[in-house]
This record gives structure tokens, C-alpha cells and sequence, in this order.
């Protein structure tokens, strides 16, 4: 007998379909029960809006910073590396959700960054994913066909580059640390930070 | 002391734990490599649930070659899948 609990319970001839698929009920629930807090003075306006702003505040330079200090200091790449949440905090950044572990590129191996179960991604250093990471058909590709995935974005990584694909479905949330342009060690900080694009930091680009 | 060590062979379970579990099904029943002790976590399996105060237990990431885990993988045959795996699915490989 087949379990409900086996891959057999999924037909694998169901479409797909991308957004909060039956979402739509939770969505009202949660904005009635916020009505009513707000009504009976258990929450304020104030409080919605600052937790909003708290999440909405970290966002790609921040994790643009961390690589622009691993590209100009081996030191601080080589702890940036052996521990993601300790280098962070370094800086002044506080990983809240989870450890951060940082992979490095290199010219023999590029890493590329998903979350097959979800959306886990490293939120509180680099703020909300973007929306194809979310997307069901990134979340299933990027583990079942990745070359054709980066192929997509407009990376052909050549066949002696080991291509090594990271998925975030419990404790660790990970974030690339890409190779450094030629002489960037010696650009100014911001010039650094500046050349480091979302896409860099998840391996969606080289 | 965790039980597994980097480097060690290791195969997934397929626990049929229902409801929320953390290993997709795509992984089950693989063989892989442990990369590197992540340290002890509260099963998800418990916090999904409102229970906080069940055991942590060990996490791992391991390594698998893509190309076990799919037969029909068209990428370079070096290439590879990183996962977290609690140590209540992995068996020591035979």
C-alpha cells in the first residue's frame, strides 16, 4: 500500500502552481485578528510599522559589505568562511535566524544558493528574497537541472567548474562569497561593495 | 559527541514521519558524505508543533553527487547537492 507519507503520493502529472496557492484564507484571518487587536488597544499602528521597517531594513549592501572585506583582507575571508555569523557580527551584523555559513567561489567550484522545502534565506543580513527564489519552479530546478537554471540567468558555467547547489531546509542559512574582480583588493571600500550584485550572493552570477 | 564525523558514509532514512518534516523526498534513501557538523538544533518535527522542549539533536550537512541523485543528470558528473540532515535520519552507510 502506498503511504501518504512516500514521493508515490504525488502525481507527478499535477500542474504546478506558482503563488500562495489557498493562501487567500489565511491572508483575511490575518487581518482581521490585527483589526481587532488594533481595536482593542492591544497593539498600536506604531508597533506594526516598526517591526515592517525592522524587516524591511537589511538589504543586498549589507552582505555586499561582508564580501568587500573578505576580497581586501585573507584574514578576515579565511573567518568569514571557518564561521559566516561570528565574521558578521564583526561588522556589526547580527544573524538572527539561524547561522550563516558562507561558500566560496572559486575558479574550480561555483556555488548557487535555494531552498527546495521554502523560502529560507539569510533575511535579517540581506533582507526579503527575491521573488523567483520563492517561485516553485526555482526552488524545483535549481536542485533537478541547475546548469540550465544559471544557463537561464545568463551563466554558462563551463563543464570543469564543479557546480555545488545548497539547500536551506533546516538550521544553516548561506549566502556566496564570489571570487573578486582582478585588483579589487586595493578599490576603495565602496567601489568594493558596489560591484557586489543579489545575484553574486545567491550564485545566480558569477 | 556527535556520531558522525566529516567524511563519514552515510545514508538518508525514509522516516514517514508525518506532517512537518525537513528532509524533501528527493534526498531519501541517497548515500552521502558528511561535510560538517552544524551542531544541535530542536527537531522541527517537535517546533512545528508548539513543543519546545523536546531534545536538540544533531544536525550535519552532507554531500551527495548529483549524479546519484539523478539518473538522467545532464550536468558535468562532478557536480553536487549540500543538505542538512538531522542525525534521527541518517544511518552509517553499509
Amino acid at each position: 500500500m502506498k503511504s501518504r507519507f512516500s514521493a508515490d503520493a504525488v502525481d507527478p502529472n499535477t500542474p504546478v502552481i506558482e503563488g500562495h496557492h489557498g493562501a487567500d484564507y489565511y491572508a483575511l484571518m490575518t487581518e482581521a485578528l490585527h483589526k481587532l487587536l488594533l481595536e482593542k488597544r492591544l497593539l498600536s499602528q506604531a508597533d506594526t510599522d516598526r517591526v515592517i521597517a525592522a524587516l524591511e531594513a537589511p538589504n543586498t549592501t549589507w552582505g555586499a559589505r561582508l564580501v568587500a572585506e573578505a576580497w581586501a583582507d585573507p584574514a578576515y575571508r579565511e573567518r568569514l568562511i571557518e564561521d559566516g555569523s561570528a565574521a558578521a557580527l564583526e561588522l556589526g551584523f547580527r544573524i538572527k535566524e539561524a547561522k550563516l555559513v558562507v561558500v566560496a567561489n572559486t575558479p574550480a567550484l561555483h556555488n548557487l544558493i535555494t531552498c527546495t522545502l521554502c523560502s529560507c534565506y539569510p533575511r535579517s543580513l540581506l533582507g526579503q528574497p527575491p521573488w523567483w527564489y520563492i517561485s516553485k519552479n526555482y526552488r524545483a530546478r535549481s536542485v533537478r537541472e541547475p546548469r540550465r537554471v544559471l544557463a537561464e540567468f545568463g551563466l554558462d558555467l563551463p563543464e570543469t567548474t564543479e557546480l555545488r547547489v545548497h539547500d536551506s531546509n533546516a538550521d544553516m542559512r548561506y549566502m556566496v562569497l564570489p571570487m573578486a574582480p582582478e585588483g579589487a583588493g586595493q578599490w576603495p571600500l565602496e567601489q568594493r561593495i558596489a560591484a557586489v550584485t543579489r545575484h553574486m550572493l545567491i550564485g545566480t552570477a558569477a | 559527541m556527535p556520531r558522525f564525523a566529516p567524511g563519514d558514509a552515510v545514508r538518508i532514512r525514509d522516516n514517514h514521519t508525518p506532517g512537518h518534516v525537513r528532509i524533501p523526498f528527493f534526498v531519501r534513501h541517497q548515500q552521502a558524505i558528511i561535510e560538517r557538523y552544524c551542531g544541535a538544533f530542536r527537531n522541527p518535527e517537535d517546533l512545528a508543533y508548539g513543543d519546545r522542549h523536546g531534545p536538540t539533536i544533531d544536525l550535519y550537512r552532507v554531500h551527495i553527487a548529483q549524479a546519484a541523485l539523478w539518473p538522467d543528470y545532464t550536468g558535468a558528473a562532478h557536480d553536487t547537492l549540500e543538505i542538512e540532515v538531522y542525525d534521527h535520519w541518517l544511518d552509517p552507510a553499509a
